[in-house]
């Protein structure tokens, strides 16, 4: 045993959110923690659509927002269901959301997980960047340590976080992660475009640092499953739109047409006006919920944040999901080192953590969502449509009684689909989302 | 705003290509019994094209995603990897 590697007490794979999150309450309590991340810093590869939450981030880093860089504070949210022409609009803005500590903020990961990372330093963790993860190395079926692509480069800990992100391939490494079929997983294409400030606040209502979102549905991923978003930065706008794999593979759509589409649509086209592409972004989304939720921990290991899956589509959250497992799995592993026992059952505590949070029960919540929409495509497309062409119909002053034209949209929306078969999508709908 | 075409869009992200490509075709035979052919729709920034019967990979774009990873799982005939530690997409804002 005299040429092994290095020893830790904990090694987490992925400086991203979820490992970030752990290694900080971990070093916090005096763990000896590395971090092994693959890009240049931590945050060089991450990629989201672009919101935090105050709350889940204060969790574990208190007042974030005073030192943090983050570019603005979300007073606004706002919902479109486009169709080809057309946009049926929801917003909603409350007063209480502009002031401290504000609830939501955009920020671009690669300089937010940058001041994580830094945090984590201060707090006593070893950061160790443009380093591969191989494999874990395993003993008599245990995970005792990790092989990284460097020379020499084996290293040793009683735990091994797997925070490697959606592609986890250390979790599949170590088996407790199959395959993700292509109907479980999203693809997410964004672009950064710059604009003035002023001219953001302008086209959105904002004043010095507020700032709005736009979630867009329906004709905004083509009538795929899936969504698209506009949120506001400091000097630019965040513009993207994910679909699910297997429908954007069965359509034959390449992911970089299905976002010119949407910035070319009638309602969206003018927000970017002026603006010029600073960066080109694509990230996957784990979208299978509860059904592809992976084996979460073994002997030696933990699977935290997007590698388990851990995504709300629904509510767009995703980092926040990502922060909490983390914290839980540190709480799991310092009862562990109590015990001294880094066993599949020891560390099963945080299995048990998991399910006693909203982590899980949001999962649960939500675990027929995917495959319900997946198997309705009338959410994306007629029903867009007889929302669209009825507001139309109704706000269209030409001398025809209002009751006419309310039995006009009753019945050419009959003819498209049966009462009955609509009270049925609509009640199978809720009951997927309720 | 002005349209970019895709290259024109990759030249304004940050990458440190490595010398050998981190993306490998197992079998290139395989590929051409492929009705679907689906990494060359499936990737954002075009890493597969079907050129002079076989796939070439232009792997110095490539941004990490797995997209190609998950839609090619079935055949199992792309070795998919991350570039070494140090290379690849270097993103400024993410």
């Amino acid at each position: 045993m005299a040429d092994r590697g290095e020893k830790f007490d904990v090694i987490v794979v992925g400086a991203g959110p979820a490992g970030l999150s752990a290694a900080y309450v971990l070093a916090q309590s005096g763990v000896n923690v590395a971090v092994i991340e693959r890009g240049d810093f931590p945050g060089s590869k991450n990629v989201m659509g672009g919101v935090i939450y105050t709350q889940p981030t204060a969790e574990i880093f208190p007042e974030f927002w005073k030192e943090a860089p983050l570019e603005r504070h979300l007073v606004e949210t706002q919902a479109w269901v486009l169709t080809e022409r057309a946009a049926f609009k929801a917003a909603h803005r409350h007063e209480a959301f502009d002031q401290e500590p504000y609830n939501a903020f955009t920020v671009f990961r690669s300089r937010f997980d940058k001041w994580m990372a830094a945090k984590v330093r201060e707090a006593g963790a070893l950061i160790i960047p443009e380093t591969v993860v191989e494999s874990a190395i395993m003993e008599d079926g245990k995970v005792v340590g990790v092989r990284t692509g460097r020379p020499d480069g084996d290293l040793y800990a009683d735990v091994v976080i797997a925070a490697d992100g959606v592609n986890s391939l250390l979790a599949q490494n170590v088996g407790l992660r199959e395959e993700v079929p292509p109907d479980e997983v999203a693809l997410a294409v964004k672009e950064v475009i710059a604009l003035p400030r002023e001219t953001i606040n302008d086209r959105f209502q904002l004043t010095g640092d507020q700032g709005a979102t736009i979630e867009l549905y329906c004709d905004a991923s083509w009538g795929m499953v899936g969504t698209a978003w506009i949120y506001t930065n400091r000097d630019s706008l965040s513009i993207g739109v994910g679909a699910m794999i297997s429908q954007l593979v069965e359509r034959g759509v390449q992911p970089n047409d299905l976002l010119e589409h949407l910035k070319s649509h009638p309602m969206v086209a003018p927000l970017l006006e002026g603006g010029e592409t600073r960066e080109y972004l694509a990230h996957l989304i784990p979208e299978g919920g509860l059904r592809a939720m992976p084996k979460l921990s073994t002997d030696g290991m933990l699977v935290v944040g997007d590698a388990a899956m851990f995504i709300n589509s629904m509510h767009r959250e995703g980092s926040n999901l990502a922060l909490a497992s983390g914290k839980l799995a540190a709480q799991a592993i310092l009862r562990a080192r109590k015990q001294n026992d880094f066993s599949a059952r020891s560390l099963s505590h945080y299995d048990r953590l998991i399910r006693d949070s909203y982590i899980y029960k949001d999962l649960y919540k939500y675990r027929n969502m995917a495959r319900f929409f997946e198997t309705h495509p009338e959410f994306f497309g007629l029903y867009p449509d007889l929302l669209n062409e009825a507001a139309r119909e109704m706000l269209t002053v030409d001398g025809v009684p209002k009751r006419r034209k309310q039995r006009s949209i009753f019945w050419s929306a009959l003819k498209k689909r049966s009462p009955w078969r609509m009270a049925i999508d609509f009640f199978k709908a809720w009951r997927s989302i309720a | 705003m002005k349209k970019l075409t895709l290259e024109q869009k990759l030249y304004l992200n940050g990458f440190r290509p490595d010398a050998e490509s981190h993306l490998k075709i197992r079998d290139p035979a395989k590929c051409r019994d492929c009705e679907l052919k689906q990494c060359t729709t499936i990737c954002p920034v075009n890493t597969y094209r079907w050129e002079n019967d076989q796939i070439t990979i232009f792997f110095e774009g490539c941004v990490e995603c797995g997209a190609c990873r998950i839609a090619c799982a079935e055949c199992g005939n792309l070795e998919w990897q991350y570039p070494r530690g140090g290379f690849g997409v270097n993103y400024r804002n993410g």
